[in-house]
């Protein structure tokens, strides 16, 4: 079991983690979620003793990284930032890894075909694609069959088929009774895959909670209303104790409305509709609400008016907006 | 400990850089001092008396060290330093996170593959030199002489070590070689030649190995071999230890 307690890092006057406290479940897929900058890789960092916490601690079944004996037997970590020698062949990358913490050599192979790399086994990978890169990556995570794995940002660089490999990779780890530590700043990735959730913001603890949970708790449900005579649809609805609120794109939001009654309402009152549906908040809202507001806190800059749409957001477009605010 | 020696062992024998530089090293040093031995054999009427009642044999076969050491540093800056240029000393401090032990194993198969080379090249230098001589060589069974060509390979030996430590304490290839190079074809030479000043340059590590390595030495310089070699190895455990102190303590 991995508990993190208080753990804090500063680099300079930069509070890159700040008091973070959790336990890792075990034998689930704990997604690590946060936006970019909110110091996701330097927890991860601090909990494989490579940088030092300025304060708090990590504990690996009450010890510390540097306390295990061989540790890649126990954990297998996928670090942000490539760790190989492009001028070593992948075979030989795995074979000193493995001769570090006495594990058999057929080992290697094993893990070279798991990830689909054995083709290219003998060849050096300075020359890999980003993707052959990752998957080299995640061989050398698995070669010591470890309990615990720790991937920060997987699928990053990946084509859809390599994302969709990733995932069921995570899944049948954790099928095996593994735990598996996964960071991501895609709330969407997370949905598919995690059974639990861990969500920092500015280096702070935000949530941390089962996937269920967290989607009951923040996919907000509304009922959305067009119409070409809005005034009247406000006053029918206000007379009957609704509150309507504009989404920002010529449409009304009625929260948890009821949709039968509604459009009851409009019938009876002769308004005209053009549209009546339910909308379900996409949990990347939720997630998007949630960082947003943990700015605010910390810097009292008004939090970011958060897009209400259905489909998830384009990957890379927020985050980079408010971080300049910090 | 065995394991970790053995993947360090595994890690500098899969890459190339560790062969050219070391191979450069021998060929380089033996060569040079090749090329002097045979000018000094063929012009030795024309020098200076001086010169002449000064000259040491086994000194002299071994100057090509002078530009050798050049490619044994890169080889023991590269060793460090690439694992911080490529990432890899992530994947190496997951691995072994006990750092005492991983630096430890470093040094230990840097002084392994150094010293097996460093005997070659001494050996080779000493030979190939003597036999350039013609009738101004000395024998290996002289006294002192044995010392001197073993002498050599242990500087190259500490020398490389001195390396390893510095390239711990900056990390970076550029930085490091930056430090070491002017150190020793430098700073140590222009010291060398300003009077008062020369007194501290005859601490440096490359005067004391040359007295470790020669078999008369150098008559300005304060001490004999076995000094030249403990101011030798002060220096490069100095520089391994100030390594491990900083290594131990930053983030990686
Ligand atoms: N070595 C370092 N020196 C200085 N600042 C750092 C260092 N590493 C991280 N930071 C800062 O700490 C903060 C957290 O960075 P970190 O890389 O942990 O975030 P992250 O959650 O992994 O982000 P991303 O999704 O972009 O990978 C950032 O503001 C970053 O600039
Ligand atoms: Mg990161």
């Amino acid at each position: 079991m991995i508990e993190v307690n208080e753990l804090t890092k500063r680099y300079g006057d930069k509070l890159a983690v700040d008091h973070l406290s959790f336990t890792i479940p075990q034998g689930v897929v704990t997604g690590f979620l946060g936006p970019n900058g909110a110091g996701k890789s330097t927890t991860m960092r601090m909990m494989l003793d490579l940088d030092r916490p300025t304060s708090g601690s990590v504990r690996i079944d009450g010890k510390q990284y540097g306390q295990l004996h061989e540790p890649l037997k126990y954990i297998g970590a996928l670090l942000e930032a490539k760790a190989v020698h492009p001028g070593r062949t992948a075979y030989n990358h795995l074979l000193w890894l493995a001769a570090s913490n006495r594990i058999p050599t057929r080992r290697v192979d094993e893990v070279l075909a798991l990830v689909g790399l054995t083709a290219v086994a003998k060849k050096r990978s300075g020359g890999f694609s980003l993707g052959m890169g990752q998957r080299l990556g995640i061989a050398a995570a698995l070669l010591g069959d470890p309990k615990i794995l720790m991937f920060d940002e997987p699928v990053n660089g990946l084509d859809p088929e390599g994302i969709i490999w990733v995932r069921n990779l995570m899944k049948s780890l954790a099928a095996e009774g593994r735990t598996v530590f996964v960071s991501s700043h895609l709330m969407s990735e997370m949905a598919l895959t995690a059974d639990h959730l861990i969500v920092i913001g500015l280096g702070r603890l935000l949530a941390d909670m089962p996937m269920n949970e967290f989607i009951d708790r923040n996919s907000r449900s509304f009922v959305r209303l067009r119409t070409p005579q809005p005034e009247r649809l406000l006053d029918m609805l206000s007379a009957n104790g609704i509150t309507a609120l504009q989404d920002g794109a010529g449409a009304w939001e009625v929260e948890d409305g009821d949709m039968a009654r509604i459009g009851d309402l409009a019938a009876e009152h002769g308004v005209a509709l053009h549209e009546l549906s339910p909308q379900r908040a996409s949990l990347e809202e939720a997630f998007m609400r949630m960082t947003a507001e943990a700015v605010e806190y910390q810097t009292g800059a008004p939090a970011l008016q958060p897009a209400q749409q259905q489909e998830p957001e384009p990957a890379a477009a927020w985050g980079a907006g408010w971080k300049k605010e910090s | 400990m065995f394991p970790v020696l053995l993947s360090e062992w595994i890690k500098v024998r899969t890459v190339r850089s560790t062969f050219i530089t070391l191979l450069l090293t021998l060929v380089v040093t033996v060569g040079l001092g090749a090329v002097v031995c045979a000018v000094l054999a063929s012009t030795w009427d024309t020098q200076p008396a001086a010169e002449r009642a000064n000259f040491d044999a086994t000194g002299s076969s071994f100057s090509g060290i002078a530009l050798g050491q050049l490619a044994l540093i890169v080889f023991a800056v590269l060793i460090v330093t690439s694992e911080y240029s490529t990432g890899m000393i992530r994947a190496t401090l997951g691995a072994v996170p006990q750092r005492l032990t991983l630096m430890l194993a470093k040094v230990l198969t840097v002084v392994g593959l150094v010293g097996v080379v460093s005997l070659l090249t001494a050996f080779i230098s000493f030979f190939l030199g003597q036999a350039l001589l013609g009738s101004h060589r000395t024998s290996i069974s002289d006294p002192g002489v044995t010392r001197a060509v073993f002498g050599m390979a242990i500087y190259m030996t500490l020398l490389a070590l001195l390396s390893v430590g510095v390239a711990f304490m900056v990390r970076r290839p550029i930085p490091a070689l930056a430090i070491l190079m002017p150190f020793f074809f430098l700073i140590s030479p222009i010291l060398n030649a300003v009077p008062k000043v020369k007194n501290v340059a005859h601490f440096f590590p490359d005067v004391a190995g040359r007295q470790l390595y020669s078999v008369h030495g150098n008559t300005d310089v304060p001490y004999g071999p076995t000094a030249g070699f403990f101011i030798v190895l002060a220096w490069s455990l100095g520089c391994v230890v100030i390594g491990y102190l900083l290594f131990a303590r930053r983030d990686a």
